[in-house]
This record gives C-alpha cells, structure tokens and sequence, in this order.
C-alpha cells in the first residue's frame, strides 16, 4: 500500500514517534489509575461500607463522556496530553477497583489470620501478603483497562491533535488517503495485543506459586492425603 | 528457649453482638507441657486461645504471661514469641516452603541466609524431605502442609505454641502421624502449648492437661487426661468423653504388671513331650513360634502332635502387644481380636514374653481401678 507509513508533516512524529505516544497517552493513566486503586481498594476492603458507594461513583464517572471531561479540562489544562490522559486514568478505576478487591478479597482468611498471629502489622500484611496474592486479579484487570485505554486515546484527536495514532484517522479524512485510517486501526489493535500479551507474561513471572495447567490436577490427584482443601485460587 | 507460664485470671469475652464467648474462665497453663481446651464447636475456644496473642482482646480479667500481663508488651512482639498454627495450614502460597516457614526470623530481622538455614533444620525437625523446601504450597499434600506451618511455628524459636485444631483436616492416618511428630518435638524442644481441638480422642492422647469447655465458654473440668477419664466432674463431662470411657482410660494403665503364662508356647520344631506337658488349664491350644520366639498362631495340641505344623493352617494369633510399654487397652485388644481370647506379649524386638487371657486382663483392670480410686490421676501416662 502506497504511502503506509507517510505520515503528515502536520502530526510532527514519524510513524514510531506516534506509537511511542499513543502508548505514553494510554499506559500512564492505567498506571495513575493503579496506583489509586491500590490505597482506595484497601480502604474498601477495611471499611465495607464505603465499597458500594465508590463502585456507584467509578460508575458514574465512567459514563461520563470524554468529551464533557474535555470541556471541563481544557480551561486547567490546554490542548495538552494531560488533558486526554485525566479522564481515561478516571476510567481505567471502574475496573481496577473492584479488580485489586476482588483480589485482596481472595486471599484465605486462615493465610491472614496467619499473618497476623506471626506479627505483620495491618500495612506490612497488605504490601507482603494481600496484594502478591491478589496479583492475578489485578493483573486481569489491568488487561481490561490497559486494552479499553489504547482504544480510548484517539478522541484526543477532538482537541488539537492530541490522539496519538487516533489522529491519523483525521488525516486521512482531510489529506482523503483512506489507507492512514487503516494504519491507524491496524496499528492501535496490534499495540493492544501486544500490551495485553506482555501483562500476560508478567502475570506469568509474577506468579509462579500459582497451580496451572496440567499440573493442577495430576499431583494432587496422586497423593493420599489431599484432603486438605486447595487455597483459594485467585482471580482464576 | 523453653517454655513459659501463661495465667489467665478470670477471663471474660463479650464480642460487639453480645455473644459471650468465654466466661470467667481461669486458667493456669504450666510450661513445657500441653493443655489441651476441648470442647464441642462454638464453646469459644478460639476465642480463648486468640485472647493469648492478642487477635482478640478479653473485655474483662486479665493474662499473665510468667507473671507480667500481655498487655505490657508491643502487640507484634508478643506474637512473634508465639508460634501459631491452624487448621489448613493458613501458609502463604506465594511462597516457597523455606520462606514460608523463615516467616517469622526475616520479620525479627535475621539475615536471609541465616534465617533460611534455619527454615532447612526445621523441615529436617518436621520430618519434611529438604528437596520439599522450593515447593509452593499448592504443590504438597495436606498432611506436608501442616507439617510446613508446624515448621513455621517454631522458626523463631518462641517459647509459647499455639495450636487451633491444626490437625482436623486430614484424614485419620495423616493425623496420626502428624501427632506423633509433635509428641516427639515437645519431649525434644518443651514448649508451653496450647492446642485446641474438637476430638476428644486426640485431646487424651496429646494433652498433659485436658481443659473440657461447655457451651458459653466456661470451664468444666481441667485435669490430667487418666483422671479426667477416671473422674469426669460432672454429666456435661462424661458424655463429652463418650460411651467407651472405660475402654479409653485402659490407655492409661500399664501392661507391665500382667502375669504372664510362659507354658503354653512352644517353637514349631518342639518335641512331642514338649507339646504334651504344657497345655494350660482353659487353654484348648498352644502358641507356636518360629525359631527365633516370633509369634505363628495358635494351634491344637493333637493337632501339632501329628507332625510339624504347617503355619498357613495356625489359627491368626491376633496383633501381639508389647509388655510393659503397651497400655493395658492394648493388651484386652489383643485378647478381644484372638479367637482364643488370649492375648500374646512380646518383647521390643517382636518375640514371644508369654500369653495372657481376657479374664487375667480384666482382674488387673479391675485392681487397677480400685487403686484409683485412692490416687485418681496419679498415674503416669503410657504409650499407645
Ligand atoms: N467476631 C465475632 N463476633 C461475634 N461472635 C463471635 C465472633 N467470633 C466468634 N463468635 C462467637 O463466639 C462463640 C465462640 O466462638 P469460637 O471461639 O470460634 O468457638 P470454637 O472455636 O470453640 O468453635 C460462638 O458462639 C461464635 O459464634
Ligand atoms: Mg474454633
């Protein structure tokens, strides 16, 4: 296909420069959305009152359109990346929350009991204890945020050009190369796969205490005493 | 380190709900021993043995850890001087079993390596191969698991165990096993432990006290476990201890004072006077051995007069018990399960001290009983 990657001047980055920041445009939000989730799911978790209420208020935000969050920020932040990146880290919260809940939820009550008897203060239990085994749930839903963010950064290119990939679907609508609209789809869903397939793999590496495949059933099932019932196995 | 004295003074539980868990309860747990609290579920022994380490703050009394209140202590110290063990293990399954159990030593600030050195001798105490130790939890059997938060328990060293019903979710043989080990560990190590359960067989077999709790969390009983048998306190007690109570304080009783008949045992290659001069009085057979004094079977006199005996035609002479190490439940066992109602006593290595009969068995039960009733409890535990 003729002119592929020619990538209008008036984008001002070459093909990979686009990459580079359609991924920087959707990946620092999850992070920022991780990195809230984390305190405000413990606190969930500790008080339970105050879950449901903030499941309804990560509901509502998340229904929110992006082009309200826009207006409402382009008078604090410009046409700035910032500005397109605000609103997909408030999104990315309707499923990390309950993804870190879920997850810290998971873990055995006789494992903290333990953990507790054996002298781990309440944030020591949590770091040490509660989110290593919440990891496959967290990681599951960092793959629902990370994979709706990639897809969500191009309504940036509504305010000045700032959608990353999205904006070659502008160009091409102006410049009528219809084949920039195909690079920015073909590319937006190839970045997905690959980013969902690299949190697999690092959910991998993270978790090599967790039974899987084969293994699961074959030992256990070979073995005398395992009456004992299996630990929960979270987010599986 | 070895054990520690825990008192506790008139110790009450109310939780938010009103439930009161436990009530008044006073309780001297000596060191180097186990108390067992038994009692039927609800009756608030966790509770009771949570108030120890502080996962549960008693509403009145108090607990005296070698005379100094456990209040006087920080709460996350007081509990790393006190290993815990529960039911399924509760292991981190994040990770490994030599982290697992190395737990407690990095939290008081071992080196890695020291700590894991001491995670390596401990599985070796527990019975658990080392090559278990880079194991996930998910990778070993119930039985491995509990034996890992045994383990665990013990890593720092701390001088007080407690122990809430770790071994009721594994099947009878495991259980067995894993109750043995830890009768081993204690004559080895002298712990002040606390173990909880439901099973009152296991409280008289593991206890060197048995703490009996009814419903609402009072105390009913607390008494060695020969004179809890011999003597409940009153009816809630009794039927708590079953049906077989009788049976059951047998283990308590020695073996070693039966009289044992000599005469009426040969060896497969005895001559025929042999066997003609010593049949017993209300013994219709003989006991054959092999050469060396190991138990064949019973067998008739006429019948072994004929010529030598073919041992696969013997009748079975039941499971042997070993004299004086035995308890007399053994011995009646032996004799209830042989067809001739004798039962046979061997010595350590397996051979042939003599046989006894049911009726024997029963006179020194009954002698046995009289004594006690002058020195309920003084008895010394037996084995088995
Ligand atoms: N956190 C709690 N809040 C209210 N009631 C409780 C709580 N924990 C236990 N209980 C109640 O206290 C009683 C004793 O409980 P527990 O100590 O767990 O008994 P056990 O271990 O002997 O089965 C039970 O009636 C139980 O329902
Ligand atoms: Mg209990």
């Amino acid at each position: 296909m003729n002119g592929f990657f020619d990538i209008p001047s008036d984008l001002q980055h070459s093909w990979f420069g686009l990459i580079g920041l359609h991924l920087r445009e959707a990946l620092l939000p999850v992070l920022a959305g991780l990195v809230a989730a984390l305190p405000l799911a413990q606190l969930c978790v500790r008080f339970r009152w105050l879950y449901p209420p903030v499941l309804s208020l990560t509901t509502v935000l998340y229904a929110v359109p992006s082009l309200a969050f826009f207006v409402v920020l382009i008078d604090y932040t410009g046409q700035s990346e910032l500005t397109v990146m605000i609103p997909l880290a408030v999104y990315s919260l309707v499923v990390l929350v309950p993804a870190v809940v879920d997850g810290v939820r998971s873990v055995p009550p006789e494992t903290l009991a333990a953990a507790t008897a054996m002298g781990f203060g309440p944030v020591r239990r949590y770091v040490q204890v509660q989110l290593p085994i919440a990891v496959p749930a967290i990681i599951a839903g960092l793959r629902v945020a990370t994979v709706s963010s990639i897809s969500l950064v191009s309504v940036g290119m509504l305010i000045g050009n700032q959608g990353a990939l999205g904006n070659l679907l502008h160009a091409a609508t102006v410049y009528h190369r219809p084949e920039l609209a195909v690079n920015s789809v073909v590319t937006t869903a190839a970045l997905a796969v690959l980013a969902d397939g690299a949190l697999v793999l690092l959910r991998l590496l993270l978790t090599p205490w967790m039974p899987r495949g084969a293994r699961r059933r074959t030992p256990r099932a070979a073995r005398p005493d395992a009456t004992a019932p299996a630990p929960k196995e979270a987010g599986r | 380190m070895f054990g520690a004295v825990i008192r506790m003074e008139s110790v009450t539980k109310r939780y938010p709900d009103g439930t009161v868990a436990v009530d008044r309860l006073s309780l001297e747990i000596p060191d180097r021993s186990i108390t067992v609290l038994v009692g039927p579920s609800g009756c608030g022994k966790t509770t009771t043995l949570r108030m120890i380490n502080r996962m549960v703050e008693p509403s009145e009394g108090r607990i005296l850890l070698d005379g100094v209140d456990i209040r006087r202590q920080p709460v996350n110290a007081l509990r790393r001087s006190m290993g815990y063990v529960i039911q399924n293990a509760g292991l981190f399954p994040h990770r490994t079993v030599v982290d697992n159990i190395a737990t407690v030593p990095r939290l008081l600030g071992w080196s890695r390596r020291r700590a894991r050195a001491r995670a390596a001798e401990l599985m070796e105490r527990v019975g658990l191969d080392a090559s278990l130790g880079r194991r996930y939890p998910y990778q070993l059997s119930g039985g491995q698991q509990q034996r890992v938060g045994v383990a665990r328990a013990l890593a720092a060293d701390p001088p007080v165990l407690l122990m809430d019903e770790p071994f009721s979710a594994v099947d009878p043989v495991v259980r067995k096993g894993l109750q043995d080990e830890l009768l081993r560990i204690q004559d080895e190590l002298g712990k002040t432990i606390v173990f909880v359960t439901h099973d009152i067989d296991e409280a008289v077999r593991l206890g060197t006290r048995v703490a009996v709790l009814r419903a609402g969390g009072r105390l009913a009983q607390c008494a060695p476990p020969a004179e809890l048998l011999a003597a409940p306190a009153d009816a809630f007690v009794e039927d708590f201890l079953g049906a077989d109570r009788g049976i059951r304080r047998l283990s308590f009783l020695p073996s070693g004072g039966l009289p044992l008949q000599k005469s009426p045992v040969v060896t497969v290659d005895c001559t025929a006077e042999q066997i003609a001069a010593r049949a017993a009085p209300g013994l219709p057979y003989l006991l054959v051995t092999d050469r060396d004094g190991r138990p064949l079977g019973w067998g008739e006199p006429e019948a072994l007069l004929a010529g030598p005996p073919d041992p696969a035609r013997l009748l079975p002479h039941g499971r042997p018990f070993e004299y004086g190490s035995d308890s007399l439940r053994a011995a009646l066992d032996g004799a209830v399960l042989s067809p001739t109602g004798w039962a046979v006593a061997v010595d350590g290595t397996g051979r042939v001290l003599g046989v006894v009969s049911q009726q024997t068995i029963g006179e020194a039960v009954r002698s046995a009983h009289a004594g006690s009733r002058t020195a309920a409890g003084s008895w010394d535990r037996v084995a088995g």
